[in-house]
């Protein structure tokens, strides 16, 4: 036998505030050394640089001990060093364009977003004072998400880019509502699966060992698999069809414990893959650069010319990498947003690369923490939804850099160039600490 | 700045970031929340085995039943497990097999309840044909399932809640 007992609580408040500084020198050292070889580096402006993390990140810091006074220690450091990073490295691609006559302000406007993104955190926590609220709007969240998703078809407001309709325009402004639509997506199957979890995983046959669902209850998952092939099919938007279909996947393994879910997902993926592949020439031109990328004529026809310049990229970088400002990443297209990890592993190296993703993983497993630790069933698949949001958005990024899958237009969180994807993922951190802040209060015993 | 400098920095900001990784992962391994399990101590352990043999009553073995916390087995859904959802062992699971589950104060028992109002073998749960059974084995404060004491056995379905003193168990599938 043995005995449970409660453990103590520590806010981790102290914690946070050590590695709030560590994670405000990375950001100011990062661009101090991008600063200096672009020939540019004035310490006056570098000590204002300086003082503004050190503002921003006691904001949040006083603001968690204020609002959120149990929330997780290391989420915030974690995020605000890649965002520094991210700062420091699409600065530095300014310079770079800059040197060879193209004027670009990706770093300033970033800075801006970053603001804005932290804003919107802080804003979360303090009027979500429970996350339980969200529950009330899981249909309306459903709702909001698909209009979020269709917006881009919309003749008026509709923009297409680079052979994606992902944009719409507000105020002059290109918005991704792709990116908003993914959080209340993750609210709704929160909602929708914790009511619903039963059935879908109690009844059904057992076939090969694993029980497997109804026909009938497999609804939801065949309308989910249609939503995200139409949008892959109209918005030629491979990353986010992707993105949506493997966060709904998982969020039903979470909470029905069955594997049999996970499969049928898998094969019903499969099938959409290599079904989009043969009958849309852009999803098939995507194969082909990813899987014959080095072969000359393809590489010639300009196919796989992005990701093959990346692959030199990192390649030049080796272990230890060039050095902050003196590699070459502006020879990749779109070095300061969709290949942001390939100029990162140009001039980090595989050491630096590597810490950045030991981030990711840091922030992904406290979500699932969180979820763990979080009472509430909703809670539960709400965290574990968002912090599989940001884990699957990770890996399709950063897999199609480094040739693992086919490369799609995803952003990385946090480092890549992009208003949307900022706001987005400040969102999702913000509900991540309210959930953790409800997970590790202590429970109020009433006599 | 001399070439050397520059490298050293270069470097250093290599190990500042992973400075602040390690330093995260230390926080982390402080931070521990929740339920702590604690293994009972060698001399009462001992004691358990010895009386179990002694007594040879019904109750199973350890290793059939296999007592875990925090953690849900998925390996045979049919099967189901108990689940303490309140009470001072609350968080703890009871994987279910083909044995009998004996419930009490009693360092004998199944699932050893520490409660003033828990008899030393207070009731027990038992599979009959492809169902559960709850049974009192006449305890002083009663068994109660739902809102019902227990009074002959009663079959134990999937939601159904016990009541043993603080204690609450669920049988969940």
């Amino acid at each position: 036998m043995a005995t449970v007992s409660d453990v103590m609580v520590r806010t981790g408040r102290r914690g946070e505030l050590g590695l709030l500084g560590l994670a405000v020198a990375v950001a100011v050292l990062a661009r101090g050394l991008v600063d200096y070889h672009a020939d540019y580096l004035e310490l006056d402006e570098l000590a204002i640089y300086a003082a503004g993390w050190i503002v921003v990140a006691g904001v949040i810091h006083l603001a968690i001990r204020r609002w959120a006074s149990y929330a997780d220690p290391v989420l915030v450091p974690a995020v605000l060093a890649l965002n520094g990073i991210g700062l420091a490295m699409i600065r530095r691609i300014d310079f770079a364009y800059a040197s060879r006559g193209r004027d670009t302000d990706f770093g300033e406007v970033q800075i801006v977003w970053t603001l804005l993104g932290i804003g919107l955190a802080l804003l979360v926590i303090l009027l979500i004072r429970d996350y339980r609220l969200l529950r009330r709007f899981t249909y309306t969240a459903g709702l909001v998400g698909l209009i979020g998703l269709l917006l881009p078809l919309m003749p008026v407001i509709g923009t297409q880019i680079n052979g994606a309709r992902i944009w719409i325009n507000v105020f002059g402004k290109s918005l991704q509502p792709g990116e908003f639509a993914k959080i209340a997506f993750v609210v709704f199957f929160a909602g929708y699966l914790v009511s619903n979890r039963d059935t879908l995983a109690l009844a059904g046959p057992k076939i090969l060992g694993m029980r497997f669902p109804r026909p009938r209850d497999m609804g939801p998952l065949a309308l989910v698999w249609v939503a995200a092939m139409l949008v892959q099919i109209y918005e030629r938007d491979l990353g986010t069809s992707l993105l949506l279909f493997g966060i709904f996947v998982a969020m039903l393994y979470v909470a029905t414990e069955r594997l049999s879910w996970v499969v049928l997902g898998l094969g019903m993926f499969a099938v959409g893959a290599v079904l989009a592949g043969t009958l849309f020439s852009h999803v098939g031109s995507r194969y082909t650069a990813w899987l014959h990328a080095l072969d000359s004529s393809v590489y010639s026809s300009g196919a796989s010319e992005q990701l093959v310049r990346g692959l030199f990229g990192m390649a030049s970088g080796g272990l230890f990498g060039t050095g902050l400002g003196e590699g070459r990443p502006d020879l990749v297209p779109y070095a300061e947003s969709d290949f942001i990890v390939a100029s990162l592993g140009e001039e980090l190296g595989l050491t630096g690369l590597m810490a950045i993703l030991t981030l990711y993983v840091i922030i992904v497993q406290r979500a699932m923490r969180t979820a763990i630790g979080v009472r509430h069933g909703f809670g539960k698949l709400l965290a574990a939804g968002l912090g599989f949001a940001i884990a699957l958005q990770v890996f399709i990024v950063v897999g199609g850099v480094t040739r693992v899958i086919p490369l799609t237009g995803l952003t990385t969180p946090f480092l890549a160039y992009g208003g949307s994807s900022m706001l987005a993922n400040w969102i999702i951190v913000g509900l991540l600490l309210r959930i953790s802040d409800q997970a590790r209060r202590p429970e109020v015993v009433t006599p | 700045m001399s070439q050397l400098s520059i490298t050293l920095l270069r470097m250093g900001f290599l190990v500042l970031l992973w400075t602040l990784v390690l330093s995260a992962i230390a926080v982390l391994r402080a931070d521990l929340y929740g339920t702590r399990v604690t293994a009972r101590g060698r001399g009462r352990e001992s004691r358990r085995e010895h009386d179990a043999r002694a007594e040879k009553t019904a109750s199973p073995s350890r290793a059939a039943t296999g007592i875990r916390t925090g953690s849900i087995s998925t390996k045979d859904p049919s099967a189901g497990h108990i689940a303490v959802t309140g009470g001072p062992l609350k968080g703890t699971t009871i994987p279910l097999g083909a044995a009998p589950v004996l419930v009490g104060r009693a360092s004998t028992c199944t699932l050893v309840i520490d409660d003033d109002y828990c008899s030393a073998r207070h009731c027990r749960i038992y599979p009959e044909g492809d169902r559960w059974m709850v049974e009192d084995l006449g305890s002083t404060n009663g068994t109660y399932l739902g809102n019902q004491k227990v009074t002959d056995p009663v079959p134990f379905r999937e939601g159904d809640v016990i009541r043993i003193g603080a204690t609450a168990l669920e049988l969940r599938g």
